[in-house]
């Protein structure tokens, strides 16, 4: 029997289950899904004392509204997230990457988060989930995945099958930084670009359309001008590739995008830069810079071993 | 059988078997497809192909383009049996509430509504790759006289189990999604079961469909 849950009083606007996604499903066409976040989502996770690709709760914008039943748990938030700890008449501002406990009766508001898209929410426990295909990751648009392929509902439960036996807290000292450029390798449809239109690509800034989603960040503010043909035969997508639309628009493919697309590649976002691409809000202003694949390779080599400190400095 | 190999960005591999859109082209990939999906390699995510590309996502902690390169550079591709071939049909309505492009097919083609159906449900089709969204196939080749481009505008929601036509190829929509496609009717078959983790996609690469027209009737009736 379930004794511990959550009552979900306010849902927030895109809150859903995520962990480290689903593999090998492309050609049949399911996205890799999982946490947008990789880098936030790990650290929930290591701060929680969970293993490390755990499932989690990710919410964009406005977050959800919980109210706690049950046994004494922890929980922490990552991200730049604002949100408060309600404890019976007692309310207070919650610091991200820091472990607060949580017991019968007190709630957790996530406000908004701050300047960015996506925030996580880890508990020291194990939510109570379906795994489809290995994954908990919730795709809205096919079903698939934990809570029926849907997004959190208001009045609905999340009930914990397990409670860590460890409760210590814990905080990281760690702020997310923006960089100033998200640097692209040339895609492979590159010349079918005017050559005002490449210019324009890489000097000009670009504005992040509120039609973005987990599936892609659409950008408008430049027309990248196609010379060739606006359209290519349908072939795979992956994370980060930037088609450009019959309308000149860049869309970047984010990580529940669909696995075939027959729009020109101009480039692919470097693996480095894409958890701070996923948390460029709608409305802010957006830059590319050109990059070579063996300085892509290494700026992900570096970036990886700054997560796995950060990940050190938890244990 | 691969003319060239570039990287995607840094954590990705793009095989081009060519220009040529056929069932032969398409084969060779499907070749390489289930060659590389049963050796396992480590590090590879996932392995897309589609008419005449292949496109290999890997996770790059694990192995870089270089490395992947040269292992797919030098890939002993699979004599052995290819996966047994399936014939489907799809039942297909043509209700005027689900054909919501004939009118537009008619102008472009120049053809009436009968003789587009009678062109269409005369043909097989053959399957040449699944995805986009969960399960969706891309069935070819429709005759030339048939062949009509994508919509200008496309729609934001396009109906579950639309049937779209677009050049050579005909699309089976498996969940309601945006799209561009000439809508032309809509079957009540489900394509796509996601309680079957092993076999989702009731349809996949290589098989061979056909169309049979229903009325408004069967439609609503069926699976009763």
């Amino acid at each position: 029997m379930v004794n511990d849950f959550f009552e979900v009083i306010r849902p927030g606007i895109n809150t859903t289950f995520q962990d480290n996604g689903r593999n090998n499903l492309y050609h049949i066409g399911i996205p890799f899904s999982g946490a947008m976040d990789t880098r936030n989502y790990k650290l929930a996770n290591s701060i929680i004392g969970n293993k490390i690709y755990s499932p989690v709760v990710e919410f964009a914008y406005q977050g959800p509204l919980l109210k706690y039943k049950g046994n004494k748990i922890n929980f922490v938030i990552t991200g730049d997230v604002i949100f408060k700890l309600i404890k019976k008449d007692i309310e207070v501002y919650g610091e991200c990457y820091e472990s607060y406990s949580l017991e019968d009766g007190d709630k957790i508001d996530i406000i908004s988060t701050n300047k960015s898209v996506y925030g996580y929410l880890a508990i020291s426990g194990e939510f109570d989930l379906k795994f489809q295909w290995g994954s908990c990751s919730v795709n809205t648009k096919a079903n698939i995945g934990s809570n029926n392929g849907k997004k959190l509902e208001v009045d609905q439960k999340i009930s914990i099958s397990k409670i860590n036996s460890n409760l210590t807290k814990k905080k990281l000292n760690y702020t997310n930084t923006r960089i100033e450029k998200i640097r692209v390798i040339k895609g492979t449809n590159y010349d079918y670009f005017s050559e005002e239109g490449k210019k324009n690509f890489f000097e000009k800034e670009f504005t992040v359309s509120k039609l973005s989603d987990r599936m892609g960040m659409r950008l408008e503010g430049q027309n990248i001008k196609n010379i060739v043909d606006t359209n290519i035969r349908s072939e795979g997508l992956i994370k980060g590739v930037i088609q450009v639309t019959a309308d000149g628009n860049p869309i970047i493919m984010l990580s529940d995008h669909g696995t075939i697309g027959g729009y020109p590649k101009i480039g692919v976002v470097i693996s480095a830069d894409y958890d701070k691409l996923v948390q460029i809000s709608s409305g802010s202003k957006i830059k590319f810079q050109e990059i070579e694949l063996s300085n892509a390779e290494t700026l992900f080599k570096l970036y990886e071993m700054e997560t796995q400190k950060l990940i050190l400095q938890t244990q | 059988m691969i003319k060239n190999i570039s990287n995607l960005g840094d954590a990705g591999l793009y095989c081009d078997f060519g220009q040529e859109v056929d069932k032969e082209t398409n084969s060779k990939v499907i070749k390489y497809f289930e060659s590389l999906k049963k050796k396992k390699i480590e590090g590879i995510i996932n392995l897309t192909p589609s008419y005449n590309k292949l496109i290999v996502s890997f996770d790059l902690r694990k192995i870089n383009f270089r490395k992947l390169k040269k292992i797919v550079e030098n890939l002993d591709v699979d004599k052995g049996q290819p996966r047994p071939i399936k014939r489907i049909e799809i039942p297909v309505c043509s209700d005027d509430s689900f054909s919501l492009d004939i009118e537009r097919l008619e102008k472009k083609l120049s053809l009436s509504k009968e003789e587009i159906y009678k062109n269409f449900l005369k043909k097989e089709y053959f399957c040449y790759m699944t995805g986009f969204i969960a399960g969706m196939p891309f069935l070819g080749d429709l005759e030339k006289n048939m062949r009509a481009n994508r919509l200008e505008t496309p729609r934001v929601k396009v109906p579950k189990g639309s049937i779209g036509l677009t050049e050579q190829f005909v699309n089976v929509y498996t969940f309601e999604s945006p799209g561009g496609w000439n809508i032309i009717g809509n079957t009540p078959l489900n394509l796509f079961d996601n309680t079957k983790e092993k076999y989702p996609n009731l349809i996949n690469p290589g098989d061979i469909i056909t169309f049979k027209q229903i009325s408004f009737n069967d439609y609503k009736n069926y699976g009763e």
